[in-house]
This record gives structure tokens, sequence and C-alpha cells, in this order.
């Protein structure tokens, strides 16, 4: 640890930040205090429409419904940050160890119920909380478990299959715009009867895109095949 | 006071450790975790005030919002750390050059 390293603010400068930052804390607390104690928000305009978005529960209906741009505008900021990943370099070979039995019986256990709850997130998301991006993380956790124990995807999967699996849901999400562009005149505008076909569709799509991107994420770098 | 602003002030005091912890550190990995912290005390305080609803369900944009800003944060967090492991590895250094003002 020498001192280059780890150079800190002189003692001083740490005081004298203080001021600015508890004035900035005052500020910020105070535009919270004076914010009037109720406030409807945007609730209202989202129940009178619940009845079109084809899900009951609302935060799902905002989500892929009334505001889908952010969502699949989302799905690219995952595409993106992982191309910024991959492009960084290969991801580093850790030494292979054989998990000890113990681990390998659990993680054998645990990851099928992981699927088993992410899917059950994705269907439940429609009527309650859940929905594409927690199922997703647990997938992505049971991927995360799966690399932590020693178990990699082989190497036939690591080229085209794996890229497939990382576009599919800003794919699905675009294609399913397109779609209804080319059918109704407007992007992401659901007909109504089918919305929530259509929103297990994206979801669906998305919730493997996102739990395949997170744990790539965590490799930390391009997996190279002859790696 | 109710719950409701007890949270949105814990989210400003969070917001506020962050950003102190992003001044003070040099260490790069301490700068990624302090915007980590600044971002979760601004989700605490969206969904918090997400709740001043009347009803008896919160309002679902500002949730569906930190949904969707969580998912970018971890993402961005993940970049960082890759860009910073590549940085340690290729100049051995872990935090950014000091520019001396003249």
């Amino acid at each position: 640890m020498s001192a280059v390293e780890h150079s800190q603010p002189s003692l001083l400068f740490r005081r004298v930040l203080l001021l600015p930052l508890l004035a900035f804390a005052g500020g910020l607390a105070y535009a919270v205090l004076s914010l009037p104690e109720q406030a409807t928000g945007l609730s209202d305009q989202v129940a009178a429409n619940m009845e079109t978005s084809g899900v009951s529960n609302p935060v799902t209906a905002v989500l892929l419904n009334f505001r889908g741009y952010d969502t699949l505008l989302e799905m690219a900021v995952l595409l993106v940050a992982l191309l910024g990943v991959w492009s960084l370099g290969s991801a580093v070979v850790h030494r292979r160890v054989d998990p000890e039995p113990v681990l390998s019986i659990l993680v054998g256990g645990l990851v099928p119920m992981m699927i088993m709850m992410a899917g059950y997130l994705l269907w439940v998301g429609a009527a309650a909380p859940g929905g594409a991006f927690q199922a997703g993380s647990v997938l992505a956790a049971s991927g995360i478990l799966l690399l932590l124990s020693g178990r990699h995807l082989p190497v036939r999967l690591l080229g085209r299959p794996l890229r497939l699996v990382l576009v599919l849901g800003l794919g699905a999400f675009v294609a399913v715009g397109v779609a209804l562009l080319s059918a109704s005149g407007m992007f992401l505008q659901y007909p109504p009867g089918l919305a929530g076909a259509f929103i297990l569709l994206i979801e669906a799509a998305a919730t493997l895109s996102i739990g395949v991107t997170l744990t790539a994420l965590f490799l930390g770098g391009r997996p190279d095949p002859d790696a | 006071m109710n719950s409701i602003l007890l949270y949105a002030l814990l989210g400003v005091g969070l917001f506020t450790l962050g950003l102190h912890a992003l001044i003070v550190h040099a260490h790069l990995l301490r700068k990624i975790l302090a915007i980590n912290v600044m971002g979760s005390g601004v989700f605490l305080m969206l969904v918090a005030l997400g709740g001043r609803t009347p009803g008896a369900s919160p309002d679902p944009v500002p949730h569906a919002m930190v949904i969707t800003g969580i998912v970018v944060a971890v993402s961005a967090t993940a970049l960082a750390l890759a860009l910073l492991l590549r940085m340690q590895a290729k100049t051995g250094r872990t935090q950014l050059p000091e520019e001396r003002l003249e």
C-alpha cells in the first residue's frame, strides 16, 4: 500500500468539504420536506387505463405498456454495457477445479428450483409484484452460482447460440414494435385484446436475455471458445 | 413525521454519504461503490415519494422507473468494474492520474 496509490485529500480539505455537503443535504432535505403531503402523481392515469393494458399489475403495465420505450431502451443499455465489457478483452480463465460433492449436490438441487422460481416470477408479474427483471435476476443468480461452482457452458454454445439469447429480448421487443407499426401505424401500440399476450411474449424473451446478460457481465470479459 | 418522509430523508442521507465518498476517495473501486450508494439513495427517495398517493396503492410510475434504474445501474457498474480491471492490468494503477493545476 504505497502512498502514491492511496493518496488521500488533506484533513483540512475534508473538514472544509463537510460544509458544502451538509448545505447540499440540507437543501435536498428541505426540498423533500416542502413537497405536498399527498400527491397522486400519475397513478390516476394509470388506474384509468389499466383495463386496456392487458395485465393487472400496475407496475408491469407501466413498464411494458405505457412506458414501453423506457424498457426497450433499457434492454439496449444492457446489451451495450455487455458489448463494452466484451470489447475490453476476453474473460479471465480461472483455474478449473472440481467442486466438492456437497457444493455440487447443492447447486444441482438449487439451480432447477431457481429456474422454476424465475418462471413463476415471470408469470405472476402480470398480476402481482414480479416480472421480467425480477425473473431475469433470479436466472442470473443461478447462472453465477453455476459459474462459481465450476460449471461452464459447453464451448459449442459460446458462439452463435449465446449471442442469439443475448439479443433475444431486444430483438423480440423491436420485432413486436415493428410488426405493430406496420399493422396499426403506431410503434408498440398493442391491440386491446392481445396486449397481455404481447407483453408475456416480450417479457419471456427479456427474462432470458436479462439473465444471460447479467451472468455474462459477471464473467467480466468475452468468453473465448479457444480459451 | 411519517414513514414516507423518513425513507425519503434517508435517501437524501445515502446520496450525500455517497457523494462525500466519491469526492474523498481516490481509489476507483471506492468511487464506483460510492456512485452505487448515491444511486441507492435516489431509488429509495423515488420509491418512498411514490407512496404519497391518497389511496392504498402507491404510484406505479416511480416504481417502474426504479426497476429500470436498478438494471441500468447494475450494468453500468459491471462495465465500470471491467474498465477498472483492464486499467489495473495495463497500468498497475487503481486511481486516475492527478491533474496538477499550474
